[in-house]
């Protein structure tokens, strides 16, 4: 199928920024290695209770909560030697079933054709689409389910397109456990303006409902040596787009943090600026819900062979409050020295309170949180799993 | 035809052992898929391949080709080789 090559519309800004009042409480949705914990907060997000091990022993990808009825939680889930497959509940948590339909890939009509290995990405569509789902997996492939997760289709053309087959390359080209689909968006103003990235193979976006997708890669760097004209090269680990400005997106990259304000297509690296003994290298992107120039990073240590360690085995968070003109490190709280721990792509999230809360789990099994946008840390839990991804919902 | 079940797929059956029918390991599948949905794809992938880990025994013989055929009165068992951390 032929690609758009139109430059998106711009869009007018619609919308409303507003100061929530606190909600009634948060629940922390912990996905592990081994099962998936929630945590649920007080008012004051103080203390915390804890609810779990579901699903103890299955490999745990990502827990998200429909936030267009505050009940549907969908877990994507496997085992070791179990298929791939989705668990669903309708009651926050307290009972679960499996999806009747996982996501798979089309049968192959000639050739060994792909399987998927696991879920790796949740994305609720738009507010004007309820209970229409998007997952993204590894291999790389994109579903949508209709139906609240039960049942789930291949979405767009991409995952049998030649093109798009190419740029995803195969296991021996992704990260150590599997190449995958992330960073599913959906433009709050528009729901048929989608965006995807894929590790690797570059960011896409879509401005008529997945029926065809521009690359989105321009100003992204890649490894020394390698053409960046090649899409298959650029490895996004995380993108995320501003909720109080859908024009501003922001990435945390195999090479380096970038800011990307439409309509232009082209990348700022606004990681230059981050202290040289740390860098720019990371998994995690994390926006503020109300201020499109504030973000969080937690860098890692990514030279020589990628030791995915916090740098010097003293991890921190960065935050910027100017877009990524400056950066200050935020580690109070936080071990500082001899912790070799890191944080993974899905696993470092933001409320909506006022102050923001972050939440991160690390892949030593500890989750972290600071009530007050990052200045000061306190563990909420440890000696878990290690930890795939987190993520928060508020409940009423 | 009895089918031994692994603990990893009992979420689905309640049993180690149930009764299930088919001509080859292919129906056999399709078969357990009816009585006991969602079983099927936990242990061949959409591609009909058989999953890694899982394996196949027919009469205590392992059997790798899902057309084999079967009679009504063989044993069949699934088994899951563990592995991993």
């Amino acid at each position: 199928m032929a690609r758009t090559t139109r430059k998106p519309a711009t869009r007018k800004k619609t919308i409303t920024v507003r100061t929530k009042k606190a909600p009634r409480r948060v629940v922390v949705l912990v996905a592990t290695r081994k099962g998936a914990w929630l945590f649920h907060g007080d008012p004051a997000r103080k203390s915390w209770r804890c609810d779990g091990p579901h699903f103890l022993g299955h490999i745990i990808n990502h827990v998200v909560l429909d936030p267009r009825d505050g009940r549907t939680l969908l877990a994507a889930a496997k085992t070791g030697h179990l298929g791939p497959t989705v668990f669903r509940s309708t009651n926050q948590g307290r009972t679960w079933k499996e999806a009747t339909k996982p996501p798979a890939f089309t049968k192959a009509m000639t050739g060994p054709g792909r399987a998927v290995d696991h879920t790796f990405w949740l994305t609720p569509c738009h507010a004007n689409e309820p209970k229409a789902w998007y997952a993204g997996t590894s291999p790389q492939g994109l579903f949508r389910s209709e139906d609240g997760g039960d049942t789930w289709a291949a979405f767009s053309y991409i995952n049998d397109d030649a093109q798009y087959r190419a740029w995803m390359g195969s296991a021996q080209d992704g990260t150590p456990d599997g190449p995958k689909l992330h960073s599913i968006m959906v433009d709050p103003r528009d729901p048929k303006h989608l965006y995807f990235a894929m590790s690797g193979g570059g960011v896409h976006e879509s401005i008529d409902g997945g029926r065809t997708f521009t690359t989105l890669v321009k100003g992204m760097e890649v490894v020394n040596g390698f053409d960046a004209a090649n899409i298959a090269f650029h490895d996004p680990h995380c993108v995320r787009l501003c909720p109080s400005n859908p024009d501003r997106l922001y990435q945390q990259n195999h090479c380096g943090i970038y800011r990307l304000d439409r309509p232009s297509n082209e990348w700022q690296r606004i990681g230059k600026s981050m202290p040289k003994r740390v860098g720019d290298i990371g998994f995690p992107m994390v926006v503020h819900p109300r201020d499109a120039n504030t973000v969080w990073v937690f860098p890692m240590d990514g030279q020589t062979v990628w030791p995915r360690t916090s740098p010097e085995g003293k991890p921190a968070a960065y935050v910027t409050r100017n877009a990524g003109k400056s950066w200050q490190r935020l580690d109070t709280g936080l071990p500082n020295s001899q912790a070799w721990w890191t944080v993974k792509r899905q696993a470092m999230t933001a409320d909506h309170y006022d102050p923001v809360g972050l939440y991160l789990g690390t892949t030593a099994g500890e989750v972290w949180m600071s009530r007050d946008e990052g200045k000061q840390w306190r563990c909420i839990a440890r000696h878990l799993p290690e930890i795939y991804s987190v993520e928060v919902a508020e409940l009423g | 035809m009895q089918v031994l079940i692994p603990s990893a797929l009992q979420s689905y059956t309640k049993s180690n052992t149930v009764e299930a029918s088919g001509a080859t390991l292919t129906e056999l599948l399709a078969n357990l898929d009816r009585q006991y949905p969602g079983l099927r794809f936990r242990i061949v992938d959409e591609q009909d391949q058989m999953r890694p880990h899982m394996r196949f025994f027919v009469n205590g013989v392992q059997v790798f080709d899902l057309t084999q055929g079967l009679q009504p009165t063989d044993c069949v068992y699934l088994v899951q080789a563990l592995s991993g951390g």
